[in-house]
């Protein structure tokens, strides 16, 4: 991560305005239309009445703007028989979100702590072991875990799907908290011993205060990460809980009949917000959460 | 002895707070594991039965078609997907490192869709690239009636779709890495290159590229457990169609656990998944560990 610290560009000086230089504006201008095209295409689309979207100019923009889709999509697109908007995904997200977030980063950080400054026998094959399994796709989990949560009583509850991206943010959350607290100095972990406290005092009153950086890099990346989940919540949610993702490929792909695309992209963009949000807001330190999930080890 | 109790209601604590990660693995990683595979050994198919047949499941599952599409198609979309990827997020990095201006806003522009989810990113392909409605028919309007552009609806070209939408979302996370990995490099390269006259692509090509191999390689894992996990964006994007030209395998699993009712080839697909993720995964982190042990040494 600290090669993310170095912020100059390294790349050869330029002198002046060369054909190549020129070529690389060219090169980067045309890749970031690419790359813009969808989110404005999302936007214009969203904002035009169906009879304009029928002409099909989909790059141009709206002749007679309207919000009605918006309207549409948040309280009254539909999914199956229920015509709601897609305002109950957006509040079952917001409820299985907070509290994922919180108990996620709570048990990851702990993790991390126990891991890095307690000698606990096995403690090295337990952090192995987790970063081996984070690469274990879905799959092979889901159906042992359905069967446990029915046997438990809670699949198809918020506590389900709380406890799921518990269970599957442990092995980044670890890692992040793990490798942050290793590169600390291990004096400030000794001098909290001489003066007496225990496990819990300095992870709370020394530790934690610490972590500050990484608590917000967490928050970011466990934010966007579950938002933006699909299959967890599909599976494990339940039918009045579906998160927001969900429910936005039912309105999109299950609908009859002609399907209002003003509608559909004005629910996708709504969607999207959330993480969109936590982008533009964090800047660099969305790139540092990547980077601290991505390398492992 | 106060003290020496004090230590060791310390050392109780840690393990006490390692235990919810050591369950979780057991319990979750290890067990469901397990408990997957020994399914995928028995004839089960609506409910699990404990009758074990060896390996006939994975016979029928390289027997049966869909899921030779699936295996097939998540060849073709992952070697595409990782290379361009690769490649088009190394040239970005590259052209960024060129002191250009506004790099900020051009690194946010290449990293934002990359926070959104994979519904979120089916969908807006779905709508940018449906024949009807999208780009061939801009295209059309713009006088060339005869353009053809409907990959989408084609089943010998819609796995190239998913290509593309997949492409957009994950270059930026590429750039950003090899970013990171390129201001890393020590400057004076480039000083001893001008002395010694060697044009820069050559640098690029001949020094920068091999001293990028991590970068590469952490990108690249990364991007590979995305490829084997994918199912979010077929599901979103086509519904696995048309006919049964988009399916992959954790597609495939889904389906046969939960609306087809096939237990024992729906484990057998799964632990095929985990096969795959191994062979990936393995020799990476192998190397890893023997990169850090080297650097420790």
């Amino acid at each position: 991560m600290s090669a993310l610290a170095v912020t100059q560009p390294a790349g050869m000086r330029p002198r002046r305005l060369t054909p190549a230089r020129i070529g690389v504006y060219a090169f980067l201008t045309v890749t970031a239309l690419f790359f813009l095209t969808p989110l404005y295409v999302m936007l214009v689309t969203s904002l035009k009445p169906m009879e304009e979207i029928r002409l099909g100019a989909i790059l141009a923009l709206p002749r007679a703007p309207t919000l009605e889709p918006w309207i549409k999509a948040w309280s009254a697109a539909c999914t199956g028989l229920r015509c709601d908007g897609i305002s109950v995904g957006f509040a079952n997200s917001v409820k299985i979100l907070l509290p994922s977030v919180a108990a996620s980063i709570a048990v990851g950080s702990l993790t991390g702590y126990a891991l890095s400054f307690w000698r606990v026998c096995g403690a090295g094959l337990l952090f192995g072991a987790l970063m081996i399994v984070a690469f274990v796709p879905y799959q092979i989990f889901i159906y042992p875990l359905v069967r446990v949560f029915a046997f438990a009583g809670i699949n198809n509850s918020i506590l389900g799907i709380v406890l799921i991206h518990t269970i599957f943010g442990l092995p980044t959350m670890t890692l992040l908290f793990r490798n942050y607290f290793a590169s600390l100095p291990q004096e400030l972990f000794k001098a909290a011993r001489v003066d007496g406290a225990g496990f819990f005092r300095i992870f709370w009153s020394v530790m934690l205060p610490m972590a500050t950086p990484m608590l917000i890099v967490a928050v970011i990346l466990q934010v966007t990460g579950i938002w933006n989940d699909f299959i967890l919540g599909l599976i494990f949610a339940g039918r009045e809980n579906l998160p927001m993702t969900v429910q936005l490929n039912n309105i999109v792909n299950s609908t009859q009949g002609e399907r209002a695309y003003n509608v559909d992209m004005a629910a996708t963009l709504l969607t999207a917000l959330v993480p969109l949000a936590v982008y533009f807001a964090s800047g660099r330190w969305f790139v540092r959460g990547i980077a601290a999930g991505a390398v492992k080890g | 002895m106060p003290l020496v109790r004090h230590r060791t209601a310390s050392r109780l604590a840690a393990g006490l707070a390692l235990s919810p990660a050591l369950l979780v693995l057991v319990v979750v990683y290890l067990g469901c594991t397990a408990w997957t595979v020994w399914i995928s050994l028995t004839s089960s198919r609506m409910l699990p039965n404990s009758t074990f047949v060896g390996l006939r499941q994975y016979a029928s599952l390289m027997g049966n078609e869909r899921w030779q599409v699936s295996v097939a198609n998540l060849a073709v979309f992952g070697s595409l997907f990782l290379i361009a990827s690769l490649a088009l997020g190394f040239l970005l990095a590259v052209a960024i490192d060129q002191r250009v201006r506004a790099e900020n806003t051009l690194r946010s522009i290449f990293l934002y869709p990359y926070s959104m989810s994979f519904i979120v990113t089916g969908l807006v392909w779905q709508w940018l690239l449906n024949p009807g409605f999208g780009i061939e028919k801009m295209v059309r309007d713009l006088g060339f009636p005869s353009f053809r552009f409907d990959w989408i609806v084609r089943q010998d070209m819609v796995i190239y779709t998913l290509v593309f939408a997949a492409v957009w979302h994950a270059a930026g996370l590429v750039m950003a890495i090899m970013l990171a990995g390129l201001r890393g490099i020590d400057e004076d390269i480039w000083k001893a290159a001008r002395i010694d006259g060697l044009p820069p692509w050559r640098v690029y090509l001949s020094i920068v590229i091999p001293m990028l191999g991590a970068s590469f390689a952490t990108a690249a894992v990364l991007l590979a457990t995305s490829v084997v996990r994918l199912y979010d964006l077929s599901v979103a994007m086509t519904n696995g169609g048309p006919g049964v030209a988009s399916e992959v395998p954790a597609k495939f699993v889904m389906d046969h656990l939960f609306e087809r009712g096939n237990l024992g080839l729906a484990t057998a697909a799964a632990t095929s998944m985990l096969i795959t993720v191994a062979a990936v995964v393995a020799p990476w982190l192998v190397w890893q560990s023997r990169r850090t042990r080297r650097a420790q040494a």
